[in-house]
């Protein structure tokens, strides 16, 4: 639903979106994950309109963004939840947003209970919204038309573990009716817990797409975390073999995969407690790929598109 | 290098055709409710209509016999209007910068143009509202209390004067707007801006003898006066509007096209 093809944004010298090309499929979650000033809120503000590109097209559904009437009607879009008069209610936000689209005011109403406002809270000043209300408010926004495509600039930041669990399910349900979400955090842990497709962007480019399982299946498990029921007996065992062991926490570190990790422990008649891998998250890749990218140069085997047609 | 050379998959299309555009009418509408639907733009509305009826009541109260006339009163209403009505003009593109509203008001109507005619369409409105307001203290205060005579050489041409007066001054303020885009600097250089200038004219002999034509306050006096401008008049009212108002507003304009939405 999505298309972006060979988007590049400059300014002056400084290339904050570099050749980025990627789609976003109906019926999925697609996060787009990188640090700050990685490029995520400036490839959003061009899809819709708000930032002219450099070079390269944007489009949703075949559309310019510009080219869409009526666009809050087909696109929902939160690009900054605080961007928002501080002197209006949360209930004259959404009714000026609904007067403009053409909807009946009972929308307001439907997308104040949607998000657990309650009447108190809708009819507080913007500017006394916690961070998290404020996301709140913003999603309502961008459901008030209900559109086909959903665009959200870090939608949970400032919410809570039980905001974060909730906004999953309201996207997830959204994605199953058929519905389109790009969503951007620099946050792993929401994005991991929300989409289903990851886009990992770093200084501009993309690093990495695909599903989860697709991006960890390129990293190889080079150490282990390990517990035992008798640490002493496992270190021994360990270094028997030849490997690398020394203390981490209540437990062990060890330069060697998992799977080497369980057999000495399985030959010895050791019993574990804990057994990890100690790097080759997502987490860590997400790390590696983002923070020493070249801005001309991406590891050949980190920029694989594979998966991204999934 | 290696991302762009896989294609990418197809993507299904949106189909918009049953879609009509935003109403202009909506529009417009929308721009009206935002001047007062926040505190600051409920109290700048409310103290135009009060500072107005307020003057007028202590022009009753101060004003020597014979003065109390229909245009003694007008240009007693005119004077708080002229200065609150280029802010509540400037306020109206200001605020949703200074806020940022803008982000969400361009998202739901991309044309940035349509957005700023809307904007225009609002400030007439209440352009039309500030000049009855304007125009009904006058006359409530000459009918209870004017001086024989008092209407003496006012006809339907007033109407026209106080409605070009109250127009010019909020769409002043809205071109100051649209062109610096900062509450702050917009009132502020509304203010000085013609004051430094007037200034200038009146000590710089070469600018002084074409001050009529560049001066806005200096060629609005006599449509404030209700007076019958000469043909003259008229033109310098039209050179001087085309300077102070219809040229920052093209500029506005374009800056405001070409701006990043930030």
């Amino acid at each position: 639903m999505i298309k972006v093809e060979g988007l590049t944004r400059k300014y002056g010298t400084f290339t904050a979106v570099d050749d980025i090309s990627f789609v976003c499929q109906p019926g999925q979650v697609t996060g787009f994950l990188g640090p700050n000033g990685a490029g995520k809120t400036t490839t959003m503000r061009i899809l819709v309109g708000l930032t002219a590109p450099s070079s390269g097209r944007a489009t949703i559904g075949g559309h310019l963004y510009s080219e869409i009437p009526n666009p809050g009607r087909h696109v929902g879009v939160l690009l900054e939840a605080g961007a928002q008069h501080g002197g209006r209610t949360g209930r004259e936000i959404l009714t000026l947003g609904a007067m403009s689209m053409g909807l009946p005011r009972s929308r307001v109403d439907e997308m104040l209970e949607l998000v657990s406002l309650n009447k108190d809270e809708a009819d507080r000043r913007f500017r006394n919204y916690s961070l998290g209300m404020k996301q709140r408010l913003g999603i309502a926004h961008a459901l008030l038309g209900d559109p086909s495509v959903l665009i959200l600039d870090e939608p949970a930041n400032g919410l809570d573990p039980a905001g974060i669990r909730w906004m999953r399910g309201l996207l997830k349900s959204y994605a199953d009716r058929g519905g389109t979400v790009l969503l951007s955090s620099h946050l792993l842990n929401e994005v991991e817990l929300i989409a289903d497709e990851l886009i990992l962007i770093g200084r501009g480019r993309i690093v990495a797409q695909g599903d989860k399982a697709s991006l960890l299946s390129n990293t190889e498990h080079k150490s282990t975390f390990v517990t035992a029921e008798d640490n002493d007996q496992l270190i021994h065992a360990l270094k028997a073999k030849g490997y690398d062991v020394s203390t981490a926490g209540t437990g062990l570190r060890v330069e060697v995969a998992p799977i080497e990790v369980g057999r000495a422990a399985a030959e010895n008649r050791i019993v574990l407690s804990d057994l990890r891998s100690a790097d080759g998250g997502l987490e860590e890749l997400f790390l590696s790929l983002t923070e020493d990218v070249q801005r001309d140069e991406v590891p050949a085997q980190a920029a694989t598109t594979e998966g991204a047609s999934a | 290098m290696t991302t762009t050379a896989v294609p990418l998959p197809d993507v299904p299309s949106l189909d918009v055709t049953s879609t009509p555009r935003l109403s202009f009418s909506r529009l417009t509408g929308v721009e009206l409710r935002k001047t007062w639907d926040t505190r600051a733009g409920f109290w700048l509305l409310l103290s135009i209509v009060g500072v107005t009826l307020l003057i007028n009541v202590i022009f009753v109260l101060a004003a020597h016999d014979g003065e109390r006339t229909f245009p003694n009163f007008m240009a007693a209403s005119g004077a708080p209007q002229g200065i609150l009505l280029p802010v509540l003009g400037i306020l109206l593109v200001t605020s949703e910068w200074g806020q940022r509203t803008n982000l969400t008001t361009f998202t739901l109507e991309p044309s940035r143009g349509r957005v700023v005619a809307a904007k225009v369409t609002a400030a007439v409105m209440l352009g039309v509202v500030a000049a009855i307001v304007a125009m009904g203290f006058a006359a409530l205060a000459t009918v209870a209390f004017g001086d024989s005579g008092a209407w003496d050489g006012v006809g339907l041409d007033a109407v026209g004067k106080i409605l070009l007066t109250e127009e010019l001054g909020i769409l002043l303020g809205l071109a100051f707007g649209l062109i610096l885009l900062n509450s702050a600097a917009a009132i502020v250089l509304n203010y000085l801006l013609p004051i430094v200038f007037s200034i200038v004219a009146s000590v710089w002999h070469w600018l002084n003898q074409y001050q009529g034509w560049v001066d806005l306050n200096y060629a609005q006096t006599p449509l404030q006066n209700l007076d019958d401008l000469s043909s003259k008049e008229w033109w310098q009212l039209a050179t001087s509007t085309l300077i102070w108002v219809v040229a920052p507003f093209i500029a506005g304009l374009i800056r405001v096209s070409k701006a990043e939405v930030k």
